[in-house]
Order: C-alpha cells, then sequence, then structure tokens
C-alpha cells in the first residue's frame, strides 16, 4: 500500500437494525485498519445517531417523532420485525453468540475516530435538530461536503 | 514449527466475534514497540483469514498462527 492516505466513507440511509450494524462493523474494521472513516447520516439513518427523545416541531413533524420513537436500542431488523418481537429475538441470538450489541459497536466506532456526519436536508424535513443527535456527531453538512469525503476515498458504500 | 517467540504483550480476544479481534488488535499494537510482537489467543474463526489482511493493511506481519481445537493462536509483529 502507498503512502497516499487511506479513506473509507460511507452513506448510512437505512435505519434497520441488521444494515446500521452492517454499516458499524466496516466502519469499525475500516478504521482498525488505518482507514480514515466517515458516515454519513441521512433520513432514515439519522436514527443511528439519535438521542431516542421526541422530535418535531409541527403536526406531521411531531407525529413522525412518535412513530419514528426511540434511539439506536428500538431500531427494528428489516425483516421479520412482527412489532419488536423480531428486534428482541435478534437481540438475543446475537447476545447469546457473544456479537458486540449496536449502541456498543457505535461507541467502538466513535473511540476509533470515525467520523460521524448528519445530513442538514433530512433533519430539515423531518424535523430533527441538533439536540436531537449524540454529542458525538461531528458536523451536520450537506451533499458537497459528503462527496468531498467519498472523492478521497478508496472505499465508499451506500447501506 | 516448534520455535518459541518471545512476545511483549499477551492478548486475550476469546469469545470476541466479528470486528472486534480485529479493533483489539489494531489498538493493542500501539502498546508495543516497534518490532515488538503481541501473541493473541481468539475463538472467532475469522480472524485466520481478518488477521492476515488487518497486517497487509496496515503494513505488520502476521508471524505464526496455530490451531489448538477451538482456540486459535497467533503472533503478530509490529512493524512501523
Amino acid at each position: 500500500m502507498s503512502e497516499e492516505k487511506k479513506k473509507a466513507s460511507m452513506v448510512v440511509f437505512s435505519g434497520d437494525m441488521d444494515k446500521v450494524m452492517a454499516a458499524f462493523i466496516i466502519a469499525t474494521g475500516a478504521a482498525a485498519m488505518g482507514y480514515e472513516t466517515t458516515m454519513f447520516f441521512t433520513f432514515w439513518g439519522l436514527k443511528a445517531i439519535q438521542k431516542g427523545n421526541r422530535t418535531g416541531k409541527g403536526f406531521f413533524g411531531k407525529m413522525l417523532g412518535i412513530m419514528n420513537r426511540g434511539g439506536i436500542d428500538r431500531i427494528g431488523p428489516s425483516r421479520f420485525n412482527f412489532g419488536g418481537i423480531g428486534r428482541w429475538m435478534f437481540k438475543k441470538m446475537m447476545s447469546d453468540k457473544g456479537v458486540t450489541p449496536l449502541a456498543q459497536l457505535r461507541q467502538t466506532a466513535i473511540d476509533l475516530g470515525v467520523k460521524l456526519l448528519a445530513c442538514q436536508m433530512s433533519m430539515d424535513v423531518m424535523e430533527i435538530s441538533r439536540e436531537d443527535l449524540i454529542d458525538e456527531v461531528a458536523d451536520v453538512v450537506g451533499v458537497a461536503a459528503f462527496i468531498g469525503e467519498a472523492g478521497d476515498s478508496q472505499i465508499n458504500l451506500f447501506i | 514449527m516448534s520455535e518459541t517467540i518471545k512476545a511483549d504483550l499477551e492478548l486475550n480476544l476469546q469469545g470476541l466475534m466479528c470486528p472486534l479481534p480485529v479493533v483489539k488488535i489494531s489498538q493493542a499494537i500501539k502498546n508495543v514497540p516497534v518490532g515488538g510482537v503481541i501473541e493473541a489467543t481468539a475463538t472467532d474463526p475469522g480472524v485466520m483469514a481478518d488477521i492476515p489482511a488487518w497486517a497487509k493493511s496496515t503494513g505488520n506481519e502476521m508471524l505464526k498462527v496455530e490451531k489448538e481445537g477451538k482456540v486459535i493462536r497467533f503472533w503478530v509483529k509490529r512493524l512501523k
């Protein structure tokens, strides 16, 4: 490998437990392998970096805040959620096998210096404010800032 | 195969699953000097492929790997 800076970047669009899990596993793995890693959270993906409090200002925003309430521990798998039973089952199966829980994986990513970015436009549409996001989020940015990171990256993913 | 490798640090990664073995190795390597060796044990079969890949990507070296039943023992040397 040359001395050129190794960089990895990804868009986290999904707010599904399994996909967010994959995103954090790849991000921590990349960081461990010496890649400067950036995760850009947009739309449903914002859930993975929300504190979990109720969000929204207007009527629709508040409705969305209720439907989409809770933080990273509340998100369900993309299939077989069955109103939360699937989430419980997957969490149990993962903990029985010693797989790192999602919130801890996010903390590992933060500890390894993975840069967490939030999408300004999705936050405006969904009425999510900076205060609704965890403090570790480095910045709230737009697409150009992400493309700037992605353009320098050898690895770029959309999850 | 029987020559012994002197380790500067021993690391127990048993019970940890992907991506933690690689994460822990990447953190631990900073605690040995350049030229130093980590001797680690793990139970995640994924390390057989992941540790050599980590070493190649980070410019370090996996010296040796041994399987003792379910436990995988490996040595990595810090090169930079």
